[in-house]
């Protein structure tokens, strides 16, 4: 098999991205915030679509701010519906993303033609294609997608690693993290502003799904594999980057053994984070399936997997 | 801005309206119809997702859907077939759908990731391997999958009357479902755990409810697409929530809203030009939610911020009663029992009722004239940590309520003398301050004596409690202070 230099400049773009969002993921997954990446990358749809109409330009920096600003507005509507309307955290996802999603759909389908932003870009991104639209920077000739994501990936690791022991204490522990004075909810919306800002910088590379795949996927597979954090969010790291690989290359070898000539990368890749979640999942050393059996035969006291938190009923009567 | 323009020249001639609105056209009378069955069973079958805080199950369920479509596509093809058959890709649809609940169970059970890992994971995965498969989809020779795209986004315009059956049918054994176990389904939603050691086969309940969100899922992939029937899952149970505290009558709300979403949503897409009318169901589910939201007659923001200023009022209104009583009590030098035996009528019952009975028998002939003493502002001032404009607008409410008059209103009506007025209560007034220095006192009492907490400590907890104690409640506690 030879990898064409495309094909090289694809699985970077594409590792970046999985970086950028596996970071950012391993706090989602703690502070069981997972749902919000998915809400984010629906929602700014209409971001996009209105930056265009105003400004007319298919101009990535307009584009780009319009769709972080909807992306952190999403995140404060739904902390507005669950907090004012006191309706449970999932509803209030779902009612504001596939509100805006719906908003987002009607304005591009009036939108000019000249606006070749169709939902399925957003929905599947154009990894195959991002490689062509080269920029020169800093006297390196490489994507434009690649610096930018460099960029992002830049500012998620710089912000981890000065805030590393507050995200870590108001991941675990938000009570604790007030009484030593860190300001919980200053987190909180730093952690969906990073968000929002690596979903958009991401979806126009690799699609919003995979942006959700590449923020969920890695992390709860490394938070399987160890107790600690440091330790997860480098297995994610890995994790995303060998999704990333490998998945490019499932993307141009896997369809020819029937027949087919490749499939969307973007879409394997997804496809790969999943089998290497299932394998996290099975072969853990302490967490996974055959572990826990194993135990159980010998008799030790097992890792129980946790029941599902109920939460109190909810005050309804029949 | 020309898009607005463009919309403005092609507003629909009333004439148009009415043959939309009517149902006069037999293309528009299918989708109409089919539309507001479907947010009929979504609005339904939604309420237990929503009770049972799985609302974003429709969402993980609908994505994984994707790869059923695009496999069922490549089956059909392969085994020389149309490829585009439409029970063929609805079963695949559900079958992967089903497989994408499993998969969360699954993942839920055997490891300590949360529901929200579980779905975001199936979500992105199966959708991922969706996305692999349509774009294989489209190299086959026979593929002109396009067709396939419309289960994204929907396409409701190209309903044919097979698909209304289909939905109807659907809708309607949802609905008979949800009426046959109603029962089971409320009790899974409000306490399973009391469901299960009753004996009840929860984990068959489960699965039947997933089953028939699944099948209206699956029905409602042709008409809105699949990121849009989670909208129909959710918004409407949602919106309900907002109207009543009642899960029989919320089914019936959250249907209502459901299908007037429908039904308004596909006849605006009717009427106005290139709406995409999963869309604008979707836009008009939101809407409903927004009104219901702020209007709520049970859990609306108006309504609850209402009921808390209004408590808020009541509560300092008796603070300042009060205060006053006890600052009374302070120049007066009288002890609180004889005070209360003067107003109770010697009954233990010290309730309101007996007080007001003993108000209207013995007006202003006490022994005491607790009445006529006067408490200066400045004095109220010190008794609580109130800002002078608050403690006025207190003493002003309180005036309007008859609860007290001001000493000398004729001398100093000018509100210049700052601090120098003086108040006192009226009878009603000083009923009313007995009777909440009475529970305040009670429930020191009954901390002091039966919760061991320091008599230094209790003042607090009392201040809250104190407007809140029913008349049974003070019945009880007279009683259980007695029998120490």
């Amino acid at each position: 098999m030879m990898l064409h230099p495309l094909d090289f400049w694809i699985i970077l773009i594409a590792m970046l991205a999985g970086l950028c969002c596996a970071l950012l993921g391993n706090f989602l997954v703690l502070r069981k915030m997972s749902m919000m990446g998915d809400a984010i990358s629906h929602a700014v749809l209409p971001g996009l679509a209105v930056a265009y109409l105003i400004t007319e330009s298919r101009s990535s920096f307009t584009m780009f701010i319009g769709a972080a600003v909807v992306g952190v507005l999403t995140a404060l509507f739904i902390q507005w519906v669950h907090s004012f309307g006191k309706v449970n955290e999932g509803a209030a996802m779902g009612v504001v993303f596939t509100t805006l999603f719906a908003l987002g759909l009607i304005l591009i389908v009036h939108a000019p033609e000249s606006m070749d932003l169709d939902p399925g870009c957003v929905l599947y991104g154009s990894l195959e294609l991002a490689p062509l639209d080269q920029v020169q920077f800093l006297g390196l000739q490489a994507p434009r997608a690649a610096w930018v994501l460099a960029g992002v990936l830049a500012l998620n690791t710089l912000c981890v690693l000065l805030l590393y022991k507050e995200f870590n204490i108001s991941s675990f522990d938000p009570a604790l993290a007030t009484t030593l004075g860190i300001n919980a909810r200053l987190m909180h919306y730093l952690l969906t502003t990073l968000v929002a800002i690596t979903t958009v910088a991401s979806f126009e590379a690799i699609g919003s799904i995979l942006v959700i795949a590449m923020l969920i996927v890695p992390a709860a597979a490394a938070h399987l594999l160890t107790q600690r954090l440091g330790v997860m969010i480098l297995l994610s790291l890995i994790i995303a980057a060998i999704s990333a690989v490998l998945g490019h290359i499932a993307a141009i070898t896997v369809p020819t053994w029937f027949g087919f000539r490749d499939t969307n990368t973007a879409g394997m890749m997804a496809t790969v984070a999943g089998l290497l979640f299932v394998l996290a999942m099975v072969f853990a050393p302490r967490q996974g399936m055959i572990a826990r059996w194993r135990a159980g035969r010998r008799g030790d006291l097992t890792p129980p997997a946790e029941t599902p938190d109920l939460g109190p009923p909810p005050a309804l009567r029949a | 801005m020309n898009m607005l323009q463009q919309i403005w020249t092609q507003v629909p001639t009333w004439d148009q309206f009415l043959a939309v609105l009517l149902l006069r056209d037999y293309n528009t009378r299918l989708v109409v119809f089919s539309t507001t069955l479907l947010g009929l069973a979504a609005g339904i079958i939604g309420t237990f997702l929503l009770l049972r805080k799985r609302s974003l199950m429709g969402d993980a369920l609908s994505h994984a859907t994707l790869p059923g479509i695009a496999g069922a596509f490549i089956v059909m093809v392969l085994a020389g077939g149309d490829g585009k058959w439409l029970p063929g890709l609805l079963t695949g649809a559900a079958v992967f759908g089903s497989l994408g609940v499993l998969a969360v169970v699954i993942i839920r059970s055997q490891t300590r990731l949360k529901d929200d890992a579980a779905m975001g994971i199936v979500l992105s995965v199966f959708f991922g391997i969706g996305v692999a498969l349509l774009a294989l989809v489209q190299q086959m020779p026979q593929g002109s999958a396009a067709g396939l795209e419309t289960f994204i986004y929907g396409k409701t315009a190209s309903m044919v009357w097979d698909d209304f059956l289909l939905i109807a049918g659907v809708a309607m054994a949802t609905a008979v479902a949800c009426g046959l176990l109603y029962k089971e389904m409320t009790l899974l939603c409000f306490d399973e755990g009391f469901a299960a050691a009753q004996g009840w086969p929860i984990t068959r309940l489960d699965v039947a409810m997933l089953a028939l969100v699944t099948a209206v899922t699956v029905i409602g992939l042709q008409a809105v697409g699949l990121i849009l029937i989670i909208a129909l899952l959710i918004i409407p149970p949602a919106a309900a929530r907002f109207w009543t505290e009642n899960l029989g009558r919320m089914i019936l709300i959250s249907a209502l809203i459901g299908g007037i979403s429908g039904w308004l949503g596909s006849s605006l897409s009717a009427l106005l030009p290139r709406m995409p009318a999963g869309a604008v169901i979707v836009l008009v589910a939101a809407t409903l939610f927004g009104i219901s939201m702020l209007l709520g007659s049970t859990r609306g923001v108006l309504v609850r911020a209402l009921a808390h200023w209004q408590l808020t009022r009541t509560v300092r209104r008796q603070h300042l009663l009060r205060a006053m009583y006890e600052a009374i009590e302070a120049q007066t030098d009288h002890a609180f029992p004889e005070l209360a035996r003067t107003l109770t009528t010697g009954s233990t019952g010290g309730s309101t009722k007996g007080s007001t009975a003993a108000a209207g028998r013995t007006p202003g002939t006490g022994e005491h004239d607790f009445e006529h003493v006067p408490i200066s502002f400045k004095h109220l001032m010190g008794e609580r940590s109130w800002s002078a404009h608050l403690l006025r607008r207190l003493l002003n409410d309180a005036q309007s309520r008859r609860l007290i008059t001001r000493v000398g209103a004729a001398r100093s009506a000018a509100s210049s003398d700052h601090g120098k007025e003086s108040y006192r209560l009226t009878w009603a007034g000083l009923t009313e301050a007995t009777r909440i220095v009475r529970n305040h006192r009670l429930w020191e009492l009954y901390l002091v004596t039966h919760a061991d907490i320091a008599p230094s400590h209790v003042d607090r907890d009392a201040d809250q409690i104190e407007h809140v104690l029913s008349p049974e409640l003070v019945t009880r506690l007279e009683q259980t202070l007695a029998e120490r």
